[in-house]
C-alpha cells in the first residue's frame, strides 16, 4: 500500500524505485561508492608512487609484484576507470546536445575506459606473475 | 503566442564570481583531467611490464619539462578532486548546506588542495627531484 493515500502513483512504481528516467539511482550511487573507495585507493597510490621516487627498474618492478601492492593497484585502476566513465558520462550528457555525437562520445569513452582498465590490469598481472 | 518579454536567466559572464561556482567548475575540469591522467598511469604500468628500456623511456618523458608541468597539474587536480569530492560526499549525506558553511568548505577544498600539492612537491624536491 502507498504510504500516502493521495499518492496517484501505482504502488508498483514505488516498489520498482526506477523514477521518471527509468534507471533508478544506480548511476548516482555507484559514483559515490567508487568515490569513497578512491579516497583510500588514491591516497595509497600517491604514497606508493612517492615511495618509488628514485627506485631503479628492478626495485619498482619488485614493489609492484608484491601481492598486496599488485592487488590494490588492480583495484585502483579498475575503480578509477569506473568512476571516470560515470563522471565523463554526466559531462557529455550535460554539454553535448546533438544526439548522435552524444551517443558516439559515450560509447567511445566506455570502449577507451575498458581498454585502459584491462591494459593496466594485465600489465600488473604480468609484473606480479613474472611473465 | 509565446510571451517575448519574459526575463532571461543571466549567463555565466553576468554573474559575480563566487567561490562556490569556482569549486563546482573545477570539480568537473579536474575530473576530466584525471580521466586523461589515468592513461598516463596505464602507460607507466605497461612500460614497467614491458622491460627496463621502455620504463627508462617513460621516466625520461615524465621527467622532461613538459612532463613535469603535466605532473604538477595532475597532482594538483588529484588533490583538488579528492578534497572537493570528500566535501561533496559530506554534502550528499546532508551536512554543510547553510550558505556560510558552503562558502567556507569551498575555500577549504581549494586551500587544502594547494597545501597538499605544495607539500608533495616540496617532498619530491627535497629528495632530489623526479626520476
Amino acid at each position: 500500500m502507498s504510504a500516502n493515500a493521495n499518492d496517484l502513483r501505482h504502488p508498483l512504481k514505488r516498489a520498482r524505485g526506477l523514477g521518471s528516467a527509468q534507471s533508478g539511482v544506480g548511476h548516482w550511487w555507484t559514483q559515490r561508492v567508487t568515490a569513497a573507495a578512491l579516497i583510500a585507493l588514491g591516497l595509497w597510490f600517491v604514497f606508493t608512487v612517492l615511495s618509488l621516487l628514485h627506485a631503479d627498474y628492478a626495485t619498482a618492478r619488485a614493489a609492484v609484484a608484491k601481492p598486496w601492492n599488485a592487488l590494490v593497484l588492480i583495484l585502483f585502476v579498475a575503480t578509477a576507470f569506473w568512476h571516470a566513465v560515470l563522471g565523463l558520462q554526466v559531462v557529455v550528457e550535460d554539454y553535448v546536445h546533438t544526439r548522435w555525437k552524444e551517443v558516439v562520445l559515450l560509447v567511445a569513452i566506455k570502449f577507451l575506459a575498458v581498454l585502459g582498465a584491462l591494459a593496466g590490469v594485465l600489465a600488473v598481472l604480468r609484473i606480479a606473475l613474472g611473465v | 503566442m509565446a510571451q517575448t518579454q519574459r526575463p532571461l536567466s543571466p549567463h555565466i559572464q553576468i554573474y559575480k564570481w563566487q567561490v562556490q561556482m569556482v569549486t563546482s567548475i573545477l570539480h568537473r575540469a579536474t575530473g576530466i583531467a584525471l580521466a586523461v591522467g589515468m592513461l598516463l598511469v596505464v602507460w607507466g604500468l605497461l612500460s614497467l611490464a614491458a622491460g627496463e628500456a621502455a620504463f627508462n623511456q617513460f621516466k625520461v618523458c615524465i621527467g622532461s619539462p613538459l612532463g613535469l608541468v603535466l605532473l604538477v597539474g595532475w597532482s594538483w587536480a588529484l588533490f583538488y578532486h579528492l578534497c572537493n569530492g570528500i566535501r561533496h560526499l559530506l554534502q550528499d549525506a546532508g551536512a554543510g548546506y547553510a550558505i556560510p558553511q558552503f562558502v567556507r568548505s569551498s575555500w577549504l577544498s581549494v586551500i587544502v588542495s594547494l597545501v597538499l600539492v605544495v607539500a608533495v612537491w616540496a617532498c619530491v624536491l627535497n629528495c632530489g627531484g623526479v626520476a
